[in-house]
């Protein structure tokens, strides 16, 4: 069997609330292979996101190690971890996210700032990109002139601009009509299927989550209907 | 460079806040250049004075007179190589605006003492061999439209002719310039004899002696040589190097340096603040913003300069237009004004020194704001959002 794309080991991740110490993770193992779609679903609180920012090297567990790619990210520097984000993973927020005051195209081009292409370059990633959500119309708009649906194909064109091998999305259809979030939801699938992107998908809702390959479901800090092979 | 879009987009996002904290940095500017420009136009009397010149004035004040007596006693002492001396004549051309500053001098060893009073060698002769005769600065002669063999009346304020007259008539017998530039060469010069002869009152008395000290003397020495030569007469006498006794005449107006830095740092330490106020709010309402960036690979270094980047272009922009503006009021003084108060201009130094605080202010109105944003941290910041 190949080895995992994604590799947590005895995740523990725990937050200083007030004088409480409030234990989110405990001793977490998940692994996901290259070219899975996975849905992470739980209540409220249950520690989802935490995990989510953790596989993608936005926080860092208290205990325990996490990989992607055999890289180990609780080791990496805060410096180390902003490069390795910029090669290999890309986010999608539910509230999309965008900058307000950059055209679709610009909230498109900002990753590409971090590598050394040129501005010929970037535009033509940033049309690619916008042509695979289908956007490629609309690039000259400002996010207050998009749908929720079309800002959100922008943050995920973002996501994808810099080709990164992981996407890990924040309930990306929480704020989106049924219809849109299916548009989104079947988006990420081609993503998955037909370019290969592996998917790490929080959600709430269990239509959402049917888009996945597989679902894992976290209670109160554990996987549990387990995450390891 | 390829930054440049995401700062100049981050700095119109509030238009209104932009342009109004511009506004004041520009304003901040503009009174610096101002300042400056009448600073350098009091002290650039200090600032072309030479070290190995000594004035000798009358103990009291520089509005009595010395005797011409003096002059041979002064020049027998030794360490003395060369003296000359002036008086201030206080007249105007045609209109009382027109006071530019007029001085009868023992020509040959004024022009001996002061090299960098540049005469072409056939207009030093003629003006050497007329009486009658004056040399005026290129500015006065620009200004007035005056060539060489022009007769020119001089009204006086204080010196009345013998015959009761207040015109005094003189002959342009050469255009000189000063080697120092700008606002050195708005005077004139006319001969002592001539003045002496005719004035009503004040005979063979002088305004002031200027020497110059040999190399190998002392110029301390000599000064106090000259004021003990002079102690317990009717006319006492106070010597000082030419730069000392230019800074003391700029004291009767005030300390100006005192007075352009207190209002300088007033004006800098308010648009420290206001310029601070703005990126403090434009960095705590962009914090979600920031994350995301951060999110897609930005540095905390980077975010902290791309903050930091807009505080100083913040700062540049409205420093330049402010020099700008101050440079086109300067320039658009009239005659009569810098003719009263020469070298009141935009000194070049001026634009360095604002250039350097043009950085100093981004730099410091943005560096704890832009901390604060490069301090972040990513999953915090996105829960806000």
């Amino acid at each position: 069997m190949s080895e995992p794309l994604v590799r947590a080991r005895d995740v523990s991740k725990s937050f200083q609330k007030g004088r409480e110490r409030v234990e989110v993770l405990h001793g977490l193992n998940l692994d996901i292979t290259s070219g899975d779609f996975v849905a992470l679903m739980g209540p409220s609180g249950s520690g989802k996101t935490t995990l989510l920012n953790m596989l993608g090297g936005l926080d860092k567990p208290t205990s325990g190690t996490i990989s992607v790619d055999e890289q180990q990210l609780e080791r990496m520097s805060s410096a180390a971890l902003a490069h390795w984000r910029s090669r290999h993973v890309g986010f999608i927020f539910q509230l999309y996210n965008l900058l307000p005051m950059l055209s679709a195209a610009r909230n498109v081009e900002v990753p590409l700032l971090l590598t050394p292409l040129k501005a010929a370059e970037r535009r033509k990633h940033v049309a690619t990109a916008l042509e695979i959500v289908g956007l490629t119309d609309r690039a000259a708009h400002r996010p207050s002139e998009l749908s929720g649906g079309q800002e959100q194909r922008v943050a995920i064109a973002r996501a994808i601009v810099s080709d990164p091998t992981l996407l890990l999305c924040d309930e990306p259809t929480g704020d989106l009509d049924r219809t849109t979030a299916d548009e989104i939801l079947e988006l990420l699938r081609a993503l998955n299927a037909e370019h290969r992107k592996t998917v790490v998908m929080v959600t709430h809702d269990p239509r959402a989550a049917g888009f996945a390959k597989r679902t894992l479901h976290l209670d109160k800090g554990t996987l549990i209907n387990g995450g390891a092979a | 460079m390829k930054y440049a879009f995401l700062v100049w987009k981050n700095l119109w996002r509030r238009r209104t806040r932009t342009i109004l904290t511009v506004l004041s940095v520009l304003i901040a500017f503009m009174l610096f250049g101002l300042l400056s420009a009448f600073n350098y136009a009091f002290t650039i009397g200090t600032d072309m004075a030479n070290a190995n010149r000594l004035v000798t004035i009358h103990k009291i004040s520089l509005i009595q007179p010395l005797p011409i007596s003096y002059l041979q006693r002064i020049r027998a002492l030794p360490g003395v190589e060369d003296v000359t001396h002036a008086n201030w004549f206080g007249g105007y051309y045609q209109d009382q605006r027109n006071q530019a500053p007029q001085f009868p001098v023992d020509a040959a060893s004024y022009l001996r003492l002061y090299p960098e009073l540049e005469l072409p060698d056939a207009q030093r002769e003629a003006w050497l061999a007329d009486r009658a005769g004056m040399i005026v600065g290129s500015a006065l002669a620009e200004q007035f439209d005056w060539s060489v063999g022009d007769r020119i009346p001089i009204q006086a304020t204080i010196w009345t002719r013998e015959d009761g007259g207040r015109s005094w008539e003189f002959v342009i017998d050469g255009i000189f310039t000063m080697e120092e530039g700008r606002g050195g060469d708005n005077f004139m010069l006319f001969h002592y004899d001539y003045f002496n002869e005719a004035r009503a009152f004040g005979e063979d008395m002088v305004g002031w002696y200027v020497l110059r000290v040999a190399d190998s003397a002392d110029p301390a020495q000599v000064a106090a040589a000259i004021d003990a030569q002079f102690a317990n007469s009717f006319a006492e006498t106070k010597t000082s190097t030419e730069r000392a006794f230019a800074e003391s005449f700029v004291q009767q107006f005030g300390d100006i340096g005192l007075i352009v830095s207190a209002v300088l740092g007033a004006v800098f330490f308010t648009i420290l603040l206001v310029a601070g106020n703005t990126m403090a709010h434009a960095v705590r309402e962009r914090i979600p913003e920031m994350a995301v960036l951060k999110t897609v690979g930005f540095s905390n270094g980077s975010v902290l300069a791309l903050v930091l980047t807009e505080s100083i272009v913040i700062a540049v922009l409205g420093g330049s237009v402010g020099l700008g503006l101050s440079w086109l009021a300067l320039e658009s003084i009239p005659a009569a004004v810098s003719n009263a108060l020469p070298g009141l201009f935009l000194p070049p130094q001026a634009i360095g020194t604002g250039l350097l605080y043009m950085l100093a202010v981004g730099v410091a109105a943005g560096i704890l704001p832009a901390l604060q944003a490069g301090r972040l941290t990513i999953a915090e910041a996105l829960r806000r959002a």
